[in-house]
């Protein structure tokens, strides 16, 4: 049943990961990938990945789920570390046959790339496993919130977000509820041509269209009553603030950063 | 008392522009009426008799085409005192649902304070007592779309009442509720009447929740036709009945009585009242 | 014969996850043909997702669901054969109407049984008719019309399927008093008229009253009882314990029985408390 998804990857926990203000991940998930992507060499990268291996571990994130958000972008991690394995023609050759030719740094540069990939994934999956969106909604809007002076609407596209996020799980419900009413009057879904099928959602889209639409106006209305008027002169009840955890976690990543430089220069 | 809510001769309509010419639709014509502070009003009528349209004349939804609406002596066509009249005036609606901006129970109930400007330490108490109020407070953490429907509209009500307005209008806030969660938010209501005093406009469908009212205001095509106690208007059984409305099964009863030539009491509205004069007529 | 019959009828919500839920546990029933049965029970209490199993929506995770004689899911490729037997109206029905007109609404579930176009307009017409949709209604769009013509809409879209079974999930909520009368005596009617089995499901304990000759109460996914509305309404007590409300009119009475005043049958509607009382005093009716 549709409704069984989850949404979103947040996953609940009191890790001091979990614990940390989420401008202060978000920024220093920025941080950690130029750091991957200025290591150019083997040496570098490992730094890269002890780092993504310690946030890993402190974060408690099951290993089981870190497989699943990897499993999707497998086939692009093989796919890249052939083209390279292939394709790289200097180094000395291990092996050649016609057109490819392994050598060794075709499969360095493979090791490499393939590790890169996967210390990215881990690191942003971690972002988003250990914040929940609506954290993370609220310190985007408030990192970007500079942009208001050059008329970046950031309150209200955070607001779109919010809202968006808490339609979600009522949008699936209703659209499961439709489903169910459309099969219980015959429609078929699951049987016949592509063209058939598709316009077989005709009969759930336009009711979920309509009733999408009611709401948003129920909604606005609901939202002028409780005195919404955009976002001046707006307060908020929580505060983000900056505590131990994140002045540990800065230093934590400078250290790495600081070591990733260090070897790019030495060799 | 003081009045709170007014309403002097007042018209409204809405007009359909997509037709051409376009349609108008006279709504409400030439109402009165004065509500006053710490009243826990009902207002019956049909489907589309105008009372959701009333009540939204009075937080400036709706601004008269015609005649007065004042909140607290606001005039409501003031639109510099529009935040002042909302905050004065919250509404609950029908549907649970469409009305929770956001996904977790607290921040919702945090919303219309933070639109307010309500410095955040504040905020924080006066979510944290409005949840208590409504008995919701265990669940501030929770994410509002696993909870009941009794549940989430205990929620809106709270977002509502962290406002701390005088009066609250609800628009059938009972409709898509099971019995339980009806009694839920019934029992909430009144408590907010009888305990914080807040004057409560309540549109509803339900005769037994009507006749918990002090006052009763019957709306037909956009016309008051009848305003008084729960007792002076439920008695009135043929007049409901043609109107299209009905009456509690007690007041039913006695009624029928009557008519069969039973000599009893015509002001039965309540339970245990009936119960009272059928044990005096038959013990 | 009955029209539908569950056998040890469960169903359970997630299994093997942590969130696991049985939401029917263990449903034996027999529902004959003709009948006009009131479903209650709380929010939770199974009897969505009971009803859901009789056309076939959800697959029961054990037990057999048996549709005029024919076992439910025996035969997959039967399904949609015997889901046009048990026709199922949700609740808010009027959120799924799609089409350009009512009548090509309406049409959607007969074309999709693969009727011809002569024998949808004659059901159309005769559904049309029987809901009290004025036929020139049937021309304009669906979204056009009051929220209570839309339910009608929505309810013919299901009756001109002709369905030997007709299952209603709460079909007045949300409608004024007389919406909801309109409704209910629209549903006895179609019920004399077409002599077909009718459920409703519904948190009104005084309109189940009115319209069923037996009740089916759900409590906790268990059927607690399928019987008589009398003998169902004797049990009061025991239904406002699992939260249910009874009607005002029986709970006047549990309350008189308490002072001392009792009769030998329960009572549940107004004209039958009339008539009780009445005749407790001598007096004729």
């Amino acid at each position: 049943m549709i409704k069984d998804i989850t949404i979103g990857q947040y996953f609940p926990g009191k890790s001091p990961v979990h614990r940390m203000d989420p401008r202060a991940k978000i920024l220093l998930t920025a941080a950690f990938i130029v750091m991957l992507f200025v290591s150019h060499n083997i040496w570098g990268l490992l730094v890269g990945a002890a780092f993504t291996l310690v946030t890993f571990l402190i974060s408690r994130i099951p290993l089981k789920l870190m497989f699943k958000s990897l499993k999707p972008i497998l086939p692009i991690i093989i796919f890249t570390g052939l083209l390279n394995l292939f394709f790289i023609k200097t180094g000395e050759p291990y092996f050649k046959w016609k057109i490819f030719q392994v050598t060794d740094e075709g499969v360095s540069t493979a090791v490499f790339m393939a590790v890169r990939i996967i210390c990215l994934i881990i690191g942003s999956s971690l972002l988003t496993y250990t914040t929940s969106p609506i954290d993370l909604t609220d310190a985007i809007e408030r990192l970007l919130s500079p942009l208001k002076k050059i008329k970046v609407p950031v309150h209200e596209l955070a607001m779109m977000m919010t809202i968006a996020l808490r339609f979600i799980p009522t949008l699936i419900e209703e659209t499961d509820k439709i489903m169910s009413a459309q099969k219980a009057r015959g429609a078929d879904m699951e049987t016949g041509s592509l063209m058939k099928r598709a316009k077989a959602l005709i009969p759930i889209l336009v009711p979920l269209f309509v009733s999408s639409f009611r709401r948003a106006e129920e909604l606005a209305l609901a939202m002028e009553c409780r005195c919404y008027h955009g976002g001046e002169g707006r307060t908020r009840m929580k505060q983000l603030h900056l505590s131990a955890v994140d002045f540990f976690a800065f230093i934590f990543t400078a250290v790495f950063f600081a070591g990733v430089i260090v070897l790019n220069i030495l060799l | 008392m003081d009045s709170f809510l007014k309403a002097e001769g007042l018209w409204f309509s809405y007009i359909n522009e997509a037709e051409d010419p376009p349609v108008k639709t006279e709504v409400l014509k030439g109402v009165d009426l004065d509500i006053k502070k710490g009243e826990f009003v009902a207002i019956l009528g049909y489907n589309g008799s105008g009372k959701s349209t009333l009540a939204k004349c009075f937080n400036a939804i709706n601004i008269p085409e015609k005649g007065k609406a004042y909140v607290d002596g606001i005039d409501t066509s003031d639109e510099e005192r529009l935040l002042d009249i909302r905050q004065r005036v919250g509404m609950v609606f029908q549907n649970p649902d469409n009305q929770i901006v956001a996904t977790i129970v607290e921040e919702d109930c945090a919303f219309a304070l933070e639109n307010m400007g309500v410095p955040p330490a504040e905020i924080r108490q006066r979510v944290d007592d409005a949840l208590k109020t409504v008995g919701m407070y265990d669940y501030r953490e929770h994410a509002v779309h696993k909870l009941s429907g009794g549940q989430k509209q205990r929620v809106a009500i709270a977002g509502i009442i962290a406002m701390r307005p005088e009066c609250i209008l609800l628009d059938e806030p009972t409709a898509m509720l099971d019995p339980a969660g009806r009694r839920e938010v019934m029992k909430t209501i009144k408590m907010l009447n009888r305990e914080q005093g807040v004057t409560i406009v309540l549109i509803t469908h339900y005769m037994e929740e009507a006749a918990q009212a002090d006052r009763v205001v019957v709306i037909d095509s956009g016309e008051i036709m009848l305003d008084g106690a729960p007792k002076q208007i439920f008695t009135q059984v043929q007049t409901l009945r043609n109107l299209g409305l009905d009456v509690p099964q007690v007041t039913e009863l006695c009624y029928e009585l009557k008519k069969a030539g039973v000599d009893i009491a015509q002001d039965i509205i309540g339970e245990e009242e009936c119960a009272k004069a059928l044990f005096e007529l038959l013990k | 014969m009955a029209v539908i019959k569950t056998e040890n009828l469960t169903y359970i919500y997630g299994e093997g996850t942590p969130f696991e839920k049985r939401a029917v546990d263990n449903v034996s029933l027999e529902i004959n043909e003709g009948e006009m049965i009131g479903v209650i029970g709380h929010t939770g209490s199974g009897k969505s997702t009971l009803i859901q199993h009789f056309n076939g929506l959800l697959k029961p995770s054990s037990g057999n669901v048996y549709i005029d004689g024919e076992r439910l899911w025996e035969d997959k490729a039967r399904l949609r054969q015997i889901r046009f037997k048990v026709g199922l109206v949700f609740q808010y029905p009027e959120y799924q109407l799609f089409e350009e007109t009512c009548y090509k609404d309406i049409a959607f579930g007969p074309k999709n049984m693969g009727l011809t176009e002569s024998e949808i307009d004659i059901r159309i017409k005769e559904t049309a008719e029987m809901v009290g949709l004025k036929s020139e209604l049937l021309e304009k769009s669906p979204f056009e019309l009051s929220g209570g013509q839309k339910r009608r809409v929505a309810i013919a879209g299901v009756m001109a399927m002709r369905p030997k079974v007709l299952i209603l999930d709460e079909p007045a909520s949300g409608l004024d008093p007389k919406g909801r009368e309109q409704i209910l005596t629209m549903l006895k009617d179609y019920h004399t008229a077409t002599k077909s089995t009718v459920m409703i499901v519904s948190h009104s304990m005084e309109d189940v009253a009115r319209y069923a000759d037996r009740i089916l109460v759900m409590n906790r996914g268990a059927l607690y009882c399928l019987d008589d509305t009398e003998k169902v309404f004797a049990k009061a007590d025991e239904l406002m314990a699992m939260g249910l409300s009874v009607p005002q009119i029986t709970r006047v009475f549990a309350r008189l029985k308490e002072m001392g005043v009792s009769f030998n049958k329960d009572v549940y509607t107004t004209p039958y408390a009339v008539k009780t009382i009445l005749e407790r005093l001598g007096k004729s009716v």
